[in-house]
């Protein structure tokens, strides 16, 4: 059994990952260290755990030690993987906050959006979570952010 | 609207991505990323300078290259330069390549330094932030030393851009977690709590997650932070929906940070000033009034926003444990969710509801929703739903309700989910025990547990039912009585076996007086399930067998008619057949008296803490079972044990339980055993030919590796043949042993002039083994030297008239003489660094022999001798250690690490010593062990 554990009190979400139905990562972001296999291996496991759930289920499920929150955006699921006592509803809607400005600074964004601009979303990721804990919740701040740094050459 | 088009700025790119995408097959991809790699390396080995522009482009390509999969082993230098560049979008994607490829060559690392360096002096908020998130992602040590004495600095900084200070208070956040010996507060602490007073919301969410967690780790430094935190959400639970503008979230206000604020206030005991606690109950209740009020918008981002709030406040409410107002509100709160449409939320309240079952203020109003609870065990869709119902069930019950949930669980368990059934069982096992008030129903229980869910009861649990029905003599008629009805089904578990022969075995006599349960009717119930069973259960049914003999006499002529058959006395089991031989020979040698006294009923078992209790405590992880609980589990379980004392060590009580269930077979074979050497047996039992010894006898026997299972393990079973058995009991301390070795005569024939020659020295061993008996031999070491090679053991003797011959190695093993050493990661890479001459290290890779258990590794390692270091190596899934082997001549000072490739399955294991010849030696030993 892998264990995800840093250290036992400082709870960080240990990973974020976008996947589309067919199980295709359109982001992994990681939060602690794992070696290549694990990595995909995890990709792996949270696609098989997420995709079986119908929409009646709650957003949470068990993994391993640990829960994964999501949530599906047409083919796209997010996934935030974090400690069993953690918040399950602010990293939900941390989740839609994240979308909600993915979709600003993409203009309404889909799939192909992170796929031709994988460079940026990180960018949109360091923006909001860092560290594996969040570090910026407004919109405008972050959009505005986003903006200054498009302008720049 | 700030919007981008796809894979504006570097046409290439897109390009790139497209060919990918339209490629048919996976060869015509790799065809295509090749032919891209090749054309990559080209321009970088290429004469003319690339322009950034170009670099940046390329490097953006094996970036995407590399996170479709495949590897690249090159661009690493171009990467590096990019980040000198004073572009942004060169820089960017420099710092990008590094943070998702970063490796541990040192070379570059010293250059990302000090790139890192200048851009973080560079003043330039932009390239600031860049550096900062480089370092938050890779969070290397080398990293750590270098700037973790900088980025305080940085953080409390009063011309600190606010983006920086966020940037900067995460990442000092992510050095603390891997490097916390380097991140030293001190003089910076007061300044970091004060950024709770930031008037920037995103700078005191960012510093918050920091401050929660240095406030862990040193509660009294930080905990000014307490009255800090409550002023900071007082301000946010009271203003207008509107006021926090940027910060507002479908009409909740900050709802992020005031969790954060909740969730570090859970770092401490209530506020001590009462003026901040009032100020904290306030804002509390403000809390609960606006769950009830209308809500400001149907979406459901608005009611999750808010409820993410009211469950991180009841959790709060929870930890503090001392508001009955409060408590007894959040519990109404969630009840009022049991019943909500939204699965999420009958998922959080059940969630919530379980640890306020456990607060004696809040316990009756929890217990007031049980038919709700109990609809949703029954009604739920989702199973983790249902798993939280019936881990509420558990914790909301009592006395009162234990009849009720026990049936309710019993009943669910019928068509209960695969995944979840055992825990089930050992939680009604719990319930039925704890409040059990007339133990017949406590029997009924279990049997029906068994009956219901026979595969998911663990021995811990048949285990224990025996224990109390030994215990409590008012309820041995009635669970033979039970046990004897329930043994008349047709299809009976395997469990209801082991329990009825058990309990018929001891207290079948109670019921014999009914016709319809006479002895033998009882045997013949018993032994219809004989042949459908496995072998220790038969095993178990024997020692029954031979108990019937005792207490009914009339029984003796059927049950030897068994024990006399070739199915036992000739099976071909080894322990089938010695019980079948023993018992036989006891029935019809000893007296009634001998018989009655090797046969009486068991003992109590001495009280301790429930095996099953440390079983779900196990199996759920420590902390998983409330403080709250354990403590009630005493109080409750000593009332029901007749108050003796408890182990306090649940790991070692629980194996104690379930050894002293076993001790029922081995209690009586020792007093067989003894039986066996009383005088008036002996000339019996010495007769050569006895019918039931048809052993092949093997002459010369040279078992040299055997020796290699006693690496990690000092006591057991060196040696075992029909005649022979050789037992093994070692203990160490620095370059001294001693080791106890016991041969016991397997037969019922003395074994003659018996002679053990080591080829070192050693005390003689009697010379005569009577049958049955065991004799014992000391034997002191010293290591005087390192070696490779054990002693040699030489045992001589004469069993009828045949002389027997045997060679062994004594297991003693360079390791037995370690003696373990803690050291911090630091300590232990500075040593093994040390420790780099090419001939100090030995190293195999080998394919793993046993499955890849990590408890059984870890417990393996602990055998070795060496200490097992936590948290030293930064991949989790590997193990190091460290020791000192103790010679008389030297001390040698050693480190293993072992990386095990699960996927693989193969081991890499690496030792390093001071000496060459241990390091060999460790090594080849250890590879045998996995």
């Amino acid at each position: 059994v892998l264990s995800l554990t840093v250290q036992p009190r400082c709870k960080i979400i240990r990973f974020i990952l976008i996947q589309n139905r067919a199980g295709k990562t359109r982001l992994a972001k990681w939060y602690m260290q794992f070696d290549d296999d694990e990595k995909q291996k995890l990709i792996e496991e949270v696609h098989a755990v997420v995709t079986v759930r119908d929409a009646k289920h709650t957003n949470f499920v068990e993994f391993r030690n640990f829960k994964i929150i999501y949530r599906r955006y047409a083919g796209l699921y997010f996934c935030i993987c974090v400690d069993v006592t953690d918040n399950n509803l602010a990293y939900l809607e941390a989740i839609h906050n994240f979308v909600e400005v993915l979709n600003e600074y993409f203009h309404n964004v889909c799939e192909l959006d992170l796929v031709f601009n994988f460079y940026k979303v990180y960018t949109v990721v360091d923006e909001m979570f860092l560290a594996g804990e969040i570090r910026e919740t407004s919109q405008t701040k972050v959009l505005k952010q986003l903006l200054m740094l498009q302008s720049l050459e | 609207m700030p919007a981008v088009s796809k894979g504006d700025g570097m046409r290439g790119l897109a390009v790139f991505i497209s060919d990918i995408r339209n490629c048919k097959s996976k060869e015509a991809e790799i065809k295509r990323i090749n032919k891209e790699l090749a054309n990559i390396r080209s321009k970088f080995k290429g004469d003319k300078a690339l322009d950034g522009y170009s670099k940046k482009k390329y490097v953006c390509k094996l970036l995407f290259i590399f996170l479709l999969g495949h590897d690249i082993d090159f661009g690493h230098m171009e990467a590096v330069n990019l980040l000198s560049s004073n572009k942004y979008t060169e820089k960017q994607i420099g710092y990008l390549f590094i943070s998702v490829l970063v490796n541990s060559n040192s070379e570059l690392i010293r250059l990302i330094n000090n790139a890192i360096k200048n851009d973080l002096s560079s003043r330039n908020p932009t390239f600031m932030c860049l550096a900062l998130h480089c370092i938050a992602n890779v969070g290397s040590r080398e990293m750590a030393e270098a700037f973790a004495g900088e980025i305080p600095r940085i953080l409390v900084a009063g011309d600190t851009m606010d983006s920086v200070k966020q940037s900067a208070a995460l990442c000092l956040l992510r050095l603390y977690k891997t490097s916390p010996d380097l991140v030293l507060m001190g003089e910076w602490t007061s300044r970091v709590v004060h950024l709770l007073n930031d008037q920037h919301m995103g700078v005191v969410t960012a510093a918050i997650s920091l401050i929660t967690c240095l406030s862990q780790k040193n509660p009294d430094e930080f905990k000014t932070c307490v009255s800090l935190a409550v002023s900071r959400l007082s301000r946010i639970v009271s203003s207008a929906s509107t006021d926090l503008q940027d910060y507002t979230y479908y009409f909740v206000p900050a709802p992020w940070l005031s969790c954060k604020l909740l969730r570090l206030l859970q770092c401490y005991p209530p506020p001590e000033d009462g003026a901040v606690k009032g100020r904290l109950v306030e804002c509390l209740e403000t809390i609960l009034n606006k769950a009830q009020e209308p809500p400001k918008s149907k979406k459901v981002q608005h009611s999750n926003a808010k409820n993410a709030i009211l469950f991180e406040a009841i959790s709060l409410i929870i930890h503090y444990d001392s508001e009955p107002n409060l408590l007894v509100r959040a519990c109404n709160q969630l009840g009022q969710f049991l019943q909500h449409r939204e699965t999420n939320l009958r998922y959080l309240a059940l969630e919530s509801m379980c640890t306020l079952a456990s607060s004696e203020f809040s316990h009756e109003a929890v217990k007031t929703h049980i038919e709700t609870v109990i609809n949703a065990l029954k009604t739920e869709r989702d199973v983790s739903v249902r798993q939280r119902a019936a881990d509420l069930l558990y914790a909301m019950c009592d006395r009162s309700n234990a009849k009720q949930i026990v049936a309710e669980m019993l009943s669910y368990l019928e068509t209960a989910d695969y995944s979840i059934r055992e825990e089930m069982v050992l939680k009604v096992a719990i319930l039925a025990e704890k409040y059990a008030v007339d133990y017949s129903w406590y029997v009924d229980t279990i049997l029906n547990l068994i009956r219901i869910a026979g595969d998911y009861v663990s021995e811990e649990v048949w285990y224990r039912v025996i224990q109390i029905v030994i215990n409590r003599d008012d309820v041995q008629g009635y669970a033979a009585k039970t046990v004897f009805e329930a043994l008349q089904a047709p299809a009976c578990h395997e469990n209801m076996v082991k329990v009825g022969g058990y309990i018929l075995g001891e207290f079948g006599n109670l019921i014999a007086g009914d016709p319809r349960s006479s002895p033998l009717v009882q045997f013949n119930l018993l032994h219809s399930k004989f042949h459908l069973c496995s072998v220790p259960t038969r095993a178990l049914l024997l020692s029954a067998y031979i108990k019937f003999i005792n207490l009914f006499p009339e029984t003796k002529s059927t049950i030897q008619e068994v024990l006399r058959s070739d199915s036992q006395i000739r099976n071909s089991d080894v322990e089938l057949q010695q019980r079948a031989v023993e018992y036989l020979k006891l029935s019809s040698i000893a007296s009634t008296d001998v018989l009655a006294t090797v046969l009486e009923e068991m003992p109590p078992f001495p009280e301790r803490e429930s095996s099953i209790l440390a079983k779900l405590k196990k199996k759920k992880g420590p902390g998983a079972v409330s403080v709250n609980e354990l403590e009630e589990g005493k109080r409750e379980g000593g009332e029901l044990n007749g108050g003796g004392e408890r182990g306090d060590n649940s790991a070692i009580a629980a194996s104690n339980a379930v050894r002293d269930t076993n001790k029922y077979e081995k209690h009586c074979f020792e007093i067989f055993i003894s039986a066996l050497q009383l005088k008036s047996w002996g000339s019996g039992f010495a007769t050569p030919g006895c019918p039931c010894m048809f052993v092949c006898l093997t002459h010369t026997h040279t078992l040299l590796s055997l020796a290699l299972r006693f690496v990690c393990k000092n006591n057991g079973v060196l040696f075992e043949n029909q005649l022979l058995q050789i037992g093994i009991k070692s203990e160490y301390r620095q370059n001294l042993g001693r080791m106890y070795l016991f041969y016991g005569n397997k037969t019922s024939v003395q074994f003659i002039t018996f002679t053990t020659t080591l080829n070192v020295q050693s005390k003689p061993v009697e010379p005569l083994i009577e049958g049955g008996a065991q004799v014992q031999q000391v034997i002191n070491i010293e290591c005087l030297t390192d070696f490779s090679d054990a002693p040699l053991l030489n045992i001589k003797f004469r069993y009828g008239g045949a002389l027997q011959n045997l060679t062994l190695k004594l297991p003693v093993t360079i390791n037995k003489f370690f003696q373990p050493t803690e050291m911090a990661s630091h300590d232990f890479f500075q040593r093994w660094k040390q420790l780099s001459l090419p001939q100090q290290e030995a190293q195999k890779i080998f394919k793993a022999n046993h499955a890849m258990d990590t408890e059984v590794l870890k417990a393996k390692l602990l055998g070795l001798g060496m200490a097992l270091l936590e948290n030293v190596d930064p991949n989790p899934e590997n193990f190091v250690c460290a020791g000192v082997i103790q010679t008389k001549a030297q001390q040698v000072g050693s480190l293993l690490r072992l990386e095990p490739n699960a996927q693989a399955q193969m081991y890499r294991l690496t030792v390093r010593s001071s000496k060459d010849t241990v390091s060999k030696r460790l090594c080849e030993l250890l590879a045998e062990q996995f």
